[in-house]
């Protein structure tokens, strides 16, 4: 067990970022993602621990995972790894019960998310004491990489459709990249139900719901040859389930 | 209130006043040109927000930007990456 430092001793003490990987078969991906985190965090000086909740990957992840906390210390990688399998939300409070931050960051594990993006999501947060950053492929300089034509239409339309629908003022819902003050995320995390992408969905909308303020930074996506896109049929209607949930519920 | 009941009060409130007018309910005795208006309203309405939503998810799935800037950046970083990783003992 790693010693932990005295948590905020007091109002003045510096905000730290606890950044949640949840990780399945990322072996190759893991050590990269956290060789940028540690650069970009280093670079701006931030106090940061990288949580890593590997679910019972078949491919060694977690083994990989012990080597960079060997070569990185244990205060910098903490691994809160999980027998099998199991849902988004409860990786996020798995990973939260041992969190030191006051701020959580989530992402993804397989670089499509960069982490260059971080110290922007930082001073966005400070600028406007938000209660949660959201990075948005769809504003301002944000984009994705690797995406055809049937895709993007895809994605532009169900996100007019849903901005249409739940005016939920935050421009990307389906994006999982955001810096969150940890007791909205708590707060958040236990009242969400939803699965896959319309659980970050669910999040933002309930956010808006419970009156937190939301900052939004532009993101580039980038998708990598060898994370196979994963949008079929079966995604879509899950999608539209989702969507009409949230529509008549909240 | 959830939006959908948000949106079913908007619809049942348009949908109130255009049978208003369109059938006179009140007997308020309009203008015969006030009914002809009003009576394909609701198709023009939907006709106009669905050109809008064509033209606005065309034009946003046209201008979505390609970082091709931000893939090469990766990939150069992945590079160097590795090799930092490789010289400080990881096995893969």
């Amino acid at each position: 067990m790693a010693s932990r430092k005295s948590s905020q001793p007091k109002r003045e003490s510096r905000d730290k970022y606890s950044v949640l990987l949840p990780t399945y078969n990322e072996r190759e991906n893991l050590p990269l993602i956290v060789w940028l985190l540690l650069k970009y965090f280093g670079e701006g000086g931030y106090d940061y621990e990288i949580i890593i909740i590997d679910d019972g990957s078949p491919d060694g992840t977690l083994e990989v995972a012990e080597q960079l906390q060997k070569i990185y210390g244990k205060d910098k990688i903490v691994l809160r790894p999980r027998e099998k399998k199991l849902g988004l939300g409860t990786a996020y409070i798995h990973g939260m019960k041992h969190a030191t931050g006051n701020f959580i960051i989530i992402m993804d594990a397989d670089l499509s998310h960069h982490p260059k993006f971080i110290p922007e999501f930082i001073e966005k947060q400070k600028e406007g004491g938000y209660d949660l950053v959201s990075g948005t492929r769809y504003q301002g300089n944000g984009g994705v990489y690797g995406w055809d034509l049937r895709r993007k239409l895809i994605s532009r339309g169900a996100n007019f459709l849903t901005q249409v629908l739940l005016r939920p003022g935050a421009s990307d819902l389906t994006g999982s990249f955001r810096l969150y003050k940890k007791n909205v995320l708590e707060s958040l995390v236990e009242r969400c139900v939803s699965k896959g992408y319309v659980f970050q969905m669910e999040m933002i909308v309930r956010a808006r719901q419970l009156n937190y303020t939301i900052g939004e930074v532009p993101i580039s996506f980038v998708d990598r040859v060898y994370g196979e896109s994963k949008l079929g049929g079966n995604e879509i209607v899950s999608f539209v389930r989702g969507l009409l949930t949230l529509f008549a519920t909240t | 209130m959830t939006k959908l009941m948000q949106w079913l009060l908007g619809a049942s409130l348009l949908g109130t006043v255009w049978a208003l007018v369109t059938f006179d309910l009140l007997e308020l005795s309009l203008p015969r040109v006030y009914r002809e208006i009003a009576w394909p309203m609701p198709l023009y309405l939907l006709v106009t927000f669905g050109c809008y939503s064509l033209a606005t998810v065309g034009f946003r799935v046209a201008t979505f930007n390609d970082c091709d800037e931000a893939a090469r950046e990766l990939q150069e970083q992945i590079t160097e990456a590795k090799e930092d990783l490789r010289k400080k003992g990881l096995k893969l």
